[in-house]
């Protein structure tokens, strides 16, 4: 029983929508029932060239989210190593935090266009901050004994980035990738939402909405969410893979 | 010229905007070879006096030379033993060694030699693989004395190395402190407050004052009375030691050890 009750919920919904599409006079024009959107969601796959668009908005993602991770982790760990970068960029940072991601489209939009390198610097910027935020804890957070034998070992600092603050911030850094993964996905629907129409999953909801296909269009939302929850369940297994050895 | 000196050394800290003397007017000097142990209760600086000789702190006054040149900073010539292994719990034991040698000259080939040399010099051969946390805690001591001694140091310092460890394994890993100390004949610094381990282990002791940390009494060991613990020779030594720490024992009589100021 407990390890179906993940499900009830979402088979509850389920239920709920079918039963308002067919029980009430809601139009299926708005709200197409269950069946129709995996009908259309097979249909897609079969032969509306969803893989194509899927594997546009997946190739997308992964640019994003390999520039702003490595970025990000990079960012952070200057943040959490250098008490002198933490002073001058931390503040800076923290700041531009407090400003919605959306709010960059339309100057990125200016700076790199509204076309493939646009998306992916919104990506990238999406998925560089709880990278560089996680690092920066991860490292700060760090014991004062480890500086202290990396002195008496006369530890260079790369040497210090590779034995002490990156294995020791693994776990933080790995929960910030975790994060910045499923920030890149959301930023993904967002640029191809409000950047130039291009092939992807938001491109073909834009065409959903235009040709009036509420079908089409929770097609590609329920595709999002399953993707979103698979990128999410490969993080943590790859997280607990990593991290096994340490804790034995 | 004596190999480690300590020469007139005060330390101050600020702590909670008040000045604390941690250390006054600190004199001490070590012959190569020599195992020397410092013994005191908490807060009579042993500790800042380690830091001040590996070059993590330095003296408001006075200074530490070795071989009559000021330590400036940490080297490769100082190996510490901490309270807790501080072992880098990401690293195997062998590779906890092997990164002492990360800055040392030695050619990839002899710094794996040099890692199985002290691994099996402490006993652990058979665990260069383990995670530290697979190791007791004795064990993962053992493999912090062989990070410490890899890099073949001119000093081994010792930071209450065995306070940690049950009664037991602290007993036999005092036996094999002496063992493998003496084999490198290296020149070692031990602070503790445990008075047998010091007498056991050192051929000189020297006693510490709390408030501000001072220097009270320096003692030679003579090494007939530490080779059997229950000998009266290493009674009459201890129990003049816990005199001085003011720790009343039933005879405090002077037998055949010397007092040096």
């Amino acid at each position: 029983m407990k390890r179906f009750s993940p499900l009830l919920v979402p088979l509850a919904a389920l239920a709920i929508w079918e039963a308002v599409s067919r029980l009430t006079h809601v139009s299926h024009e708005l709200l197409p029932p269950p069946e129709k959107v995996a009908a259309r969601l097979w249909d897609g796959f079969a032969n509306g060239g969803m893989a194509g668009d899927l594997a546009a908005s997946l190739l997308r993602e992964f640019a994003g989210f390999v520039i702003g991770a490595a970025s990000g982790v990079a960012l952070g760990l200057l943040l959490g190593l250098s008490r002198a970068a933490s002073r001058l960029i931390g503040p800076l940072f923290l700041g531009y935090r407090q400003v919605a991601l959306f709010a960059w489209v339309p100057l990125l939009s200016m700076w790199f266009g509204g076309g493939e390198q646009g998306k992916i610097a919104f990506i990238a910027l999406a998925a560089m901050a709880p990278a560089a935020v996680n690092t920066w804890r991860g490292t700060s957070a760090l014991p004062h004994s480890y500086i202290e034998l990396s002195r008496v070992l006369m530890f260079r600092p790369l040497d210090y980035v590779r034995f002490v603050a990156l294995p020791g911030a693994l776990p933080a850094i790995l929960t910030g990738l975790r994060s910045s993964l499923i920030a890149a996905w959301l930023a993904t629907v967002g640029a191809e939402l409000f950047l130039d129409v291009a092939p992807g999953l938001g491109g073909r909801m834009n065409e959903g909405r235009e040709t009036f296909q509420m079908d089409l269009v929770l097609a590609s939302v329920v595709l999002l969410g399953l993707l979103g929850l698979t990128f999410s369940r490969l993080a943590v297994a790859a997280e607990k893979t990593l991290l096994k050895r340490r804790a034995t | 010229m004596p190999a480690l000196q300590i020469a007139g050394v005060d330390r101050t800290f600020h702590v909670a905007g008040k000045l604390v003397p941690a250390l006054r007017d600190i004199s001490l000097s070590l012959r190569d070879g020599e195992f020397v142990a410092i013994v005191g209760a908490s807060g009579c600086g042993k500790s800042t006096l380690l830091r001040l000789i590996l070059g993590l702190d330095r003296p408001d006054k006075g200074e530490v030379r070795i071989d009559g040149q000021p330590v400036r900073g940490p080297g490769l010539d100082r190996g510490i033993v901490f309270q807790e292994h501080r072992l880098l719990p990401w690293l195997t034991a062998e590779t906890n060694v092997a990164a002492a040698l990360r800055r040392s000259d030695l050619p990839a080939a002899q710094r794996r030699q040099r890692v199985a040399e002290y691994l099996d010099l402490v006993g652990l051969t058979a665990f260069a693989k383990a995670w530290p946390a697979q190791l007791s805690g004795g064990m993962a001591q053992r493999v912090a004395i062989a990070r410490a001694l890899v890099n073949r140091p001119r000093f081994l310092l010792l930071d209450e190395p065995l306070g940690a460890l049950d009664a037991l394994t602290r007993l036999r890993l005092q036996a094999e402190l002496a063992r493998i100390v003496r084999h490198g004949g290296t020149t070692a610094l031990l602070v503790t407050h445990d008075v047998d381990e010091a007498v056991f282990l050192a051929d000189r002791l020297v006693v510490m004052q709390p408030h501000p940390g001072r220097i009270s009494d320096v003692l030679t060991v003579d090494p007939a009375a530490r080779r059997d613990r229950s000998s009266s020779a290493f009674l009459r030594v201890r129990d003049k030691v816990l005199g001085m720490l003011g720790v009343e024992t039933e005879a405090v009589r002077v037998g055949n050890y010397e007092t040096a100021a």
